[in-house]
């Protein structure tokens, strides 16, 4: 085929993806615009086999039906609930690819007595680089986030150490433009690049994965384009420009969703840190917590109004999200108003707690986000928090010196009565007490999420 | 060089649409947004084909291979659990 005609193909591909995203501003048209991205793609590849240089189809079919298989297979038979895990594992694939792809196309100049240029040296070093960080670093967070490695990695020096890898991965790059036929030079910054990436994303724990996970995303779209440069195929470059902005994007939202900066949780400094302030909280909790049960927490549905339900990852973690919308259809069948008060970081992985409710068919319309559920909690007679605890810490409010002083949180002390879902009153992330479970207007239902919830619709149901 | 600045010329381009289009993503659909743009990224596949169709030097092919493999489940395994996602949401009927 001929070439301007393939890279008209690419352009329409790329306007595809374009189209694609912008379906995804409403959920109403998110379905067709992720139609319309999947289209893209197979256009581009479609277009692609037909170039006249390749003549081995037999490896491309191994390796599309390979590769289709397992896609598939990871993709129909995730949980809702694993869904940050496989997005890591999908964004590491992504980053992998970037990587052999650059390597192959060294692999094939380097044999050329001309030599390759500097710009597509640099290119394919920097493609090395952001590839093999999200490779391992997708690898290491797959890891965490599914519980195989547990506890964050951390040890003075740590972020010399990592700038010392990035600089001599950056020399290896000079050196790979300065001497490309030497096969070890790409080889040499893939490897100091992984052990990067591994050392990047150990230290981070739970909590922070949301930030983790939008970087490496964006850093798997930064990849695919740095490819793009080497190849001179635009259509890589916009696809992946689209993909680190977008990553980007989502990176800055959740870090301002905890009020600290990239570098702060990328250094892995939170709570702990402050080990004095990190008591166990006896003196705060001590004599004020009170212990409900199922059947006190229904009789204050009996005379509520308003229930406004603040889920946590607590709540993936005991797959209570179904158990969740029976007791809100139930309150709503008794003409309660039933809100859902999403923190932008609650969970694994931004959106998290929206995918879990979507799958337990809970309208998205019953979803507010921050900004709008605040202002509504005054007005609120019952807050039930099912497995939250730094995001509706007031501390974040009233004390300059916490660890999360300053983030934003949803405001639940503020409702007329707050019931917490929780199996213990241990800290959270941030590894500080929450002033909130002992205050005077605040019952604690003590157990698993799901068991919690369950019995509460029993007892909701008993109540009429 | 001409070609270089075509290319950063097509990549800071790309990169102001993408800020434009995905800071209209609602919180909603953040989940979506990362393995549906993940899916995109999945891109390099068409250059892993390359790669491993050429059959340049076996090098060059059993790298391209894997790419692909990489890439194909990338490609697949994102938009179908993209497409599992967005069918689960509903508006209140």
């Amino acid at each position: 085929m001929l070439g301007w005609l393939v890279n008209l193909a690419y352009l329409l591909a790329a306007v595809l993806f374009i189209l694609g995203l912008k379906g995804l501003a409403h959920p109403r048209s998110a379905v067709r615009g992720n139609l319309l991205g999947a289209l893209g793609m197979l256009l581009a590849v479609v277009v692609t086999l037909l170039d006249q240089r390749i003549i081995g189809y037999g490896t491309l079919i191994i390796g599309l039906v390979a590769g289709s298989g397992l896609g598939a297979l990871l993709a129909l038979t995730v949980k809702m609930t694993a869904m940050p895990q496989l997005v890591a594992l999908f964004n590491g694939f992504g980053g992998g690819a970037s990587v052999l792809v650059a390597g192959a196309a060294l692999a094939e100049t380097t044999s050329v007595e001309a030599g390759p240029p500097a710009t597509f040296l640099v290119a394919v070093a920097a493609s090395g680089i952001i590839g093999a960080v999200t490779f391992s670093g997708s690898l290491v967070a797959f890891a965490k986030l599914k519980e195989i490695v547990r506890g964050s990695l951390r040890f003075p020096g740590m972020q010399v150490l990592n700038a010392m890898l990035l600089l001599c991965a950056a020399g290896a790059g000079a050196w790979l433009v300065a001497e490309p036929a030497n096969g070890w030079n790409f080889w040499s910054i893939v490897a100091l690049a992984s052990v990067l990436g591994l050392l990047l994303v150990l230290p981070i724990g739970g909590a922070d994965m949301p930030v983790v996970i939008a970087l490496l995303n964006s850093y798997s779209g930064l990849a695919a384009a740095a490819t793009g440069f080497a190849l001179q195929n635009s259509g890589l470059i916009i696809a992946g420009s689209l993909v680190g902005a977008s990553g980007l994007i989502l990176t800055g939202i959740m870090c301002r969703a905890m009020n600290r900066s990239l570098t702060n949780v990328l250094s892995g400094r939170v709570g702990g840190a402050g080990a004095g302030a990190a008591s166990s909280g006896e003196e705060i909790y001590e004599g004020r917590v009170k212990a409900s049960s199922a059947e006190e927490v229904a009789l204050l549905f009996d005379v509520a109004r308003r229930v406004v339900i603040v889920p946590g990852y607590g709540m993936a973690v005991a797959q209570a999200q179904h158990a969740v919308r029976d007791l809100c259809n139930l309150l709503e069948g008794r003409g309660i108003e039933v809100e859902f008060a999403i923190h932008p970081v609650a969970g694994r992985m931004p959106g998290h707690m929206n995918v879990l409710l979507a799958e337990a068919n809970v309208p998205y319309d019953k979803l507010k986000e921050l900004e709008r559920a605040n202002p509504s909690f005054p007005q609120t007679d019952v807050a039930l928090v099912i497995g939250a605890n730094d995001v509706v810490n007031p501390a974040a409010r009233e004390e300059p010196q916490s660890p999360i002083a300053g983030m934003p949180i949803l405001e639940v002390d503020k409702a007329r009565t707050v019931v917490v879902v929780k199996r213990s009153l241990s800290p959270g992330f941030a590894g500080i007490p929450n002033a909130l479970f002992a205050a005077d207007h605040t019952l604690m239902l003590f157990g698993d999420g799901k068991q919690a919830l369950l019995d509460l619709v029993a007892a909701v149901k008993e109540a009429a | 060089m001409e070609a270089l600045v075509i290319s950063l010329t097509v990549f800071v381009l790309a990169v102001f649409v993408g800020f434009e289009v995905i800071t209209k993503v609602p919180p909603t659909l953040h989940t979506p947004l990362m393995s549906g743009s993940n899916a995109i990224s999945g891109i390099t596949l068409i250059g892993a084909l390359v790669s491993a169709g050429t059959e340049h030097s076996t090098l060059s092919t059993a790298l391209g291979l894997a790419a692909v493999i990489m890439a194909t489940i990338n490609v697949v395994g994102g938009f179908l659990v993209t497409h599992r996602m967005l069918a689960m949401f509903r508006r209140r009927d």
